[in-house]
Formats: C-alpha cells, sequence, structure tokens
C-alpha cells in the first residue's frame, strides 16, 4: 500500500468511525436524560398523586429547569461536547438554547440582549411548531367530523 | 420497562438526529424545528400515541414530544370549542413548558454568566 493509498483509506474510514461514535454517545446519553424524566415522572406519580396528565406537564417543567441550571452551571455544554443530539434533542436541549445565548448577550442589555437572544432557537422552534399546531387544527375543524 | 423503552426510544431519536447533523448540513436549530413539526404531524396522525406506549419518557422528553403535545391540544380544544381551540388548543396544552422554558431560561441566565468569556 502506498502512501496515498493510505491516506485515502484512512480519509474513507475515518468520517464512518467518527459518525458512528457520535450516534452511540448521542444515543446513551439521550437515553440517559430521558430515563431521568422516566423517573421524575415515576416520582410525581408516585409521591405527589399526579395523574398521568398532570406529569406529562410537570417532567417538562422540571427537565426545562435542570437544563437551564445544568447550562448556567457550564455543565450541560461539557456533556454537550460529547453528547451532541443526544444533549440537543431532549427538551434539556430546549433550555439549554435559550440559556446559553441569554447568558452571552446579556452584557448587551437586559431587554435587546438577554431578553431578545433567549429565543435565538427557541424562537424559530415556537413560530413552526404553533404554526404546524394551527394547520393541524385547521385541517382537523373541516375533516374532523368526516373521521 | 418503562425505562427500558425510555432508553431506547429516547436514544433512538437523538441517534436520528445526530446521524442528520453528521450527514446532511442541519444545524441544531433547524433539527429542533423538524423535531417539533415531525412530532406535531404525527401527533395529528396518531402515530406518536404508538411510540409513546413504547417509549415512555423516551417520547416525551425530546421535542418531538412536545409537538405531539401541541397536535394532541389542537385537536382536543377543537372537539370542545370549534375554530377558536384552532387558536388556543396549542399553546394551551403546552402552557407549562413554554412558561418554564422562559422564566427558568430568564433567571438561570440573569443569575449566571458564561464561564469562559469573562
Amino acid at each position: 500500500m502506498t502512501n496515498k493509498e493510505y491516506i485515502d483509506y484512512v480519509n474513507k474510514k475515518t468520517p464512518n468511525s467518527k459518525i458512528l461514535k457520535n450516534t452511540v454517545l448521542a444515543f446513551i446519553i439521550g437515553g440517559h436524560i430521558c430515563c431521568v424524566g422516566q423517573a421524575f415522572s415515576d416520582f410525581y406519580r408516585i409521591m405527589f398523586n399526579l395523574s398521568v396528565e398532570d406529569a406529562k406537564t410537570a417532567v417538562p417543567i422540571t427537565m426545562v429547569f435542570l437544563g437551564a441550571l445544568f447550562t448556567g452551571l457550564n455543565l450541560y455544554n461539557k456533556l454537550a461536547r460529547y453528547a451532541g443530539a443526544g444533549t440537543i434533542v431532549p427538551i434539556t436541549g430546549f433550555a439549554n438554547s435559550i440559556v446559553s445565548p441569554a447568558m452571552e448577550f446579556k452584557r448587551e442589555g437586559l431587554v435587546l440582549g438577554l431578553g431578545a437572544k433567549m429565543f435565538t432557537v427557541a424562537g424559530p422552534v415556537l413560530v413552526y411548531g404553533i404554526t404546524a399546531s394551527v394547520i393541524v387544527g385547521l385541517i382537523y375543524y373541516f375533516i374532523g367530523g368526516m373521521m | 420497562m418503562a425505562y427500558l423503552g425510555s432508553f431506547i426510544v429516547g436514544g433512538i431519536l437523538c441517534a436520528i438526529a445526530q446521524i442528520l447533523i453528521d450527514k446532511t448540513k442541519l444545524t441544531p436549530a433547524r433539527i429542533l424545528v423538524l423535531y417539533v413539526v415531525a412530532g406535531t404531524v404525527l401527533g395529528a396522525l396518531g402515530l406518536y400515541d404508538i411510540i409513546e406506549r413504547v417509549g415512555h419518557a423516551g417520547a416525551t422528553v425530546p421535542l418531538m414530544g412536545f409537538g405531539n403535545t401541541l397536535a394532541k391540544g389542537v385537536m382536543k380544544a377543537v372537539n370542545e370549542k370549534g375554530l377558536i381551540g384552532v387558536f388556543t388548543g396549542g399553546i394551551t396544552a403546552a402552557a407549562g413548558g413554554i412558561t418554564a422554558s422562559i422564566l427558568f431560561g430568564f433567571l438561570i441566565a440573569l443569575i449566571f454568566t458564561p464561564k469562559d468569556k469573562y
């Protein structure tokens, strides 16, 4: 194998094994974050007698708080370096996407810095999520009777 | 079993996003938007219920679950209030998560400063 062949071989192999490693890490860490959510769900239902529906509201609130807190403590970003999408996809990542730019731009003021930059990522998520829900609602309203 | 389901379903949803990030030019922000919209569509079609039955928190904690909540809320509100429900249902169902995100996001950002910047 010549040098060039070897380099081609390395270039061909490296990205894929990196993707595999990233994917496995995202799977494991993301899976664990969801298990934390499940633990809170069980905890609220057993200790506070919350209904399944109420637990479904309480768990995201808790996870958002934890995601925001660990971002403030600079721990979430450290985990995210390994976890990638494993820390982006859970709702803790949504909280992280709010706190990170808000802290960053705080020095530009509390209104147009912190207040506005909170929504750098959360804004688009809400825009598209809510628009999608309205479209779903309209379709359901007009053809729902037939279903 | 709920924990095994949570781990596997939550893990798979994260793994799919990681592959999308590595293989395409999708940024994390676009992934989150994609996941919320996908969750809304799957929720509207009743397919997310199946994922949730297997995945428990593995289905509700990822942001796709937020989309499912929006879809479920808007359909419930349309049943109860008709056209007004189209406007109120989604946010009403997701109010807890949205308010918590804004409140805790604001408070934490107010209290903490980024570590390596100052």
